[in-house]
């Protein structure tokens, strides 16, 4: 009655669904309440056959796709559309993003809460490209960046509430701090090989978290440093009462007080920072040093016995990656005008990480969209909050599966040689 | 003295977890030569599932050797099967592909299974009552008591007995001798008719039901758990892997009893804060100095 695939297709689903009850029936079947005697059992069945029935009808639907040559369908030939659209393309959708961003405080639907979307969403293109000179133009999978924006962060903090040092002053020391961190962790390890590195720089982001944490007489431990200066424009304040002798943004201007001012203006002061990172990028892959990261990420052998200096040349990628992780931190620090190191854990690093690879690895672009897209969707779907992260780890996965480059790949090395470009 | 010796009992106990979970990492990178940074979560799953069962059970009233022997079956299976799942998923599609991929996925892996837990058993650290008591006690007219509890002794023990199975099982079966011969060439053992495919879930399905273990002995033990105990667990493990010499068993066992001594007598000594600390200094200690480890055989970059 049936034919011999759909048979063989009906027993791989069955056999889907039984491992799907397996890994279902435990954790998510029994689940675990805390009540005052002790723990007890609250069954969720329904939910358990939901996610059973789910995965074997899911299983049946692909295999039938397969068993039609029809292979995964949408996703890589949608990608493959979106990066062919986007190759070439690169100076027009520059222009058009950097317009919109120009304008973007300013739209009609605009208000404080997109703003601050619009802020974040800015901060971790930033920490992306910042994060894409080390992982995609070295190759160098650094699973601890946030150390770099903690060091950045911390040391603004620190240096403007000791000496009072204003955010303009202090933006370039805690770039310089934060590259020292990067030197310091990268000259022992960068002789490591990919995924040892990627290891060891985990290790260094936990270890100056747990500094931070302990280290109560500099660090104020787990509370914090609270009283943060906010920037300002200039010398002028961003309050509705300033200090003895210095005028405040909105009476020098002749504008009503309000507190949106102040974060149009750190809208501004991000987009700035982060567009001096993309071109700070985009010119110094053309210089020698950059061509020599894309050559040690293709080949590190052969780079070697060309007469390249691995250390070395991986070292500047750490610190460069480092200084605008370091940027990005102070700025965090005076956006907050607080922070503790709850701010700085792995999982922050891990968003970091997962914005470069899906976007793709080496692209500029492809950071920004997978920015907007894992950062603003989900704080526009603020409610679904617990199951961002696994939709974050399952993107990682199914990225690497069907599209190993990212979304938009761009792993051409800046120059060849004539003729041997594909 | 009396400090030291009570140390080194808390330490092999601790290194005893700690060498189940680097067993899993050792031997996965033996044969496939990547880091399964999903493995600690792998350990908390098991865990997990551990304590569920052990509510289960104690609600039945059977006899405690009873418990503790369906309990360990029960979560090797189930946390067996995670491993397995993780493996088909995730890594077994990345055959071959640039050499940071697998390692990304395995990342994106480990973030799914910790929220996945996260959501479906909740955020907050949940308790067992000690289910092990009593205790044996020396040097009893000293001013320091060394205490030493049955659950210290059932756990080293386990341990052992579970070491020399598994080293039975690598060395003298078929099953044992086919991981060896895929760990040094895929492709001449799969002309000679080994499953290489097979053989590399066995090892994931093994190195699960270790953690497993690891993971059960670690709710009876510290009787708190919450979703994030893979993450250090999992890299104080890899530290003990990497110690002893990745690709390397008994090393592996080695390297988690050294990094368990190194704990305890780190806090005991030094500072209970900086602890995690000393095992990822070690980390990076041994990876620039000695990267093969204790026992492990040199890496050769071949062109």
């Amino acid at each position: 009655m049936f034919s011999e695939d759909l048979k063989k297709n009906i027993k791989d689903s069955l056999f889907t669904g039984l491992i799907a009850l397996a890994l279902f029936f435990p954790i998510v079947g029994l689940r675990t309440e805390i009540q005052k005697e002790g723990l007890y059992i609250d069954p969720q069945w329904g939910l358990t056959a939901l996610l059973v029935i789910l995965c074997t009808v899911g299983r049946f639907l692909i295999n039938l796709n397969i068993s039609r040559k029809r292979k995964i369908i949408f996703v890589s030939d949608f990608t493959s559309n979106l990066s062919k659209f986007f190759s070439g393309k690169g100076k027009q959708f520059a222009i058009t993003g950097i317009l919109f961003a120009t304008v973007f405080p300013f739209l009609p639907f605009t208000d404080r809460y997109i703003l601050d979307i619009g802020i974040m969403v800015l901060t971790y293109i930033m920490l992306g490209w910042g994060l894409n000179i080390v992982v995609g133009l070295a190759g160098l999978l650094d699973l601890g960046y946030v150390a770099f924006y903690a060091v950045g962060a911390y040391s603004f903090a620190l240096i403007s509430t000791t000496f009072g040092m204003s955010f303009w002053a202090c933006l370039p020391l805690a770039g310089i701090f934060a590259a020292f961190f990067g030197i310091l962790l990268g000259f022992p390890v960068l002789r490591l090989r990919g995924d040892y590195l990627a290891i060891v720089t985990l290790g260094f982001g936990e270890i100056v978290r747990i500094i931070l944490i302990n280290w109560y007489d500099l660090t104020n431990g787990p509370d914090g440093i609270s009283g943060i200066p906010r920037p300002t424009f200039f010398g002028l304040e961003f309050t509705n009462n300033p200090k003895e002798g210095t005028e405040a943004f909105h009476t020098f201007f002749n504008l009503e007080f309000s507190s949106i001012h102040k974060m149009i203006f750190l809208y501004y002061v991000i987009l700035v920072l982060a567009l001096v990172t993309n071109y700070f990028t985009l010119r110094i892959r053309r210089l020698p040093v950059g061509r020599a990261w894309e050559a040690l990420r293709e080949n590190e052998i052969a780079c070697k016995s060309l007469g390249v200096n691995p250390t070395n040349t991986k070292l500047t990628a750490f610190a460069i990656g480092a200084m605008f992780g370091g940027f990005a931190g102070s700025f965090f620090a005076t956006k907050q005008g607080f922070i503790s190191p709850e701010s700085f854990t792995f999982i922050e690093s891990a968003i970091i990480v997962a914005i470069v690879v899906l976007g793709g690895m080496g692209s500029q672009t492809g950071v920004v969209l997978a920015a907007v897209f894992l950062i603003g969707f989900t704080e526009v779907f603020r409610e679904l909050e617990q199951f961002r992260m696994i939709a974050f780890g399952l993107a990682m996965v199914l990225i690497m599966l069907f599209k190993p480059k990212g979304i938009l790949a761009n792993r051409q090395p800046t120059i060849t040689l004539h003729g041997t470009k594909k | 003295m009396e400090y030291f010796i009570q140390q080194t009992v808390n330490g092999v106990t601790l290194g005893s977890i700690y060498g189940l979970i680097a067993l899993g990492y050792t031997m996965v990178y033996g044969i496939i030569g990547m880091i399964n940074f999903a493995h600690g979560d792998i350990f908390m799953v098991g865990a997990f599932i551990a304590l569920i069962s052990f509510i289960i059970f104690g609600l039945t009233g059977i006899a405690l050797p009873i418990v503790l022997l369906l309990v360990l079956l029960i979560s090797m299976f189930f946390t067996a099967c995670y491993g397995w799942t993780v493996e088909k998923l995730a890594y077994k599609p990345l055959r071959g592909s640039f050499r940071l991929a697998p390692l990304i996925s395995a990342l994106g892996m480990s973030i799914v299974l910790q929220n996945f837990v996260q959501v479906a058993q909740g955020a907050r650290a949940k308790a067992l009552q000690p289910l092990i008591t009593g205790r044996l006690e020396f040097f009893k007219d000293s001013e320091f008591v060394v205490i030493v509890s049955y659950l210290q002794i059932f756990m080293v023990l386990l341990t052992f007995a579970l070491m020399v199975l598994f080293t039975y099982l690598i060395t003298k079966t078929d099953l044992g001798r086919a991981q060896r011969a895929c760990e040094q060439d895929k492709t001449m053992a799969a002309l000679l008719g080994i499953n290489v495919d097979r053989t590399i879930s066995v090892t994931f399905i093994l190195g699960s039901a270790l953690a497993s273990v690891a993971g059960m002995m670690f709710v009876l033990y510290y009787g708190v758990i919450d979703f994030h105990i893979g993450f250090l667990a999992g890299i104080k493990a890899f530290t003990a892997a990497v110690l002893g010499g990745i690709g390397s068993l008994p090393g592996a066992m080695l390297g988690g009893l050294i990094i368990g001594l190194i704990e305890t007598m780190w806090s005991g000594y030094i500072s209970v804060e900086y602890k995690d600390v000393a095992a990822f200094s070690i980390l990076v200690i041994t990876l620039i100095f000695f990267p093969t480890g204790l026992l492990g055989k040199p890496d050769i970059e071949k062109v």
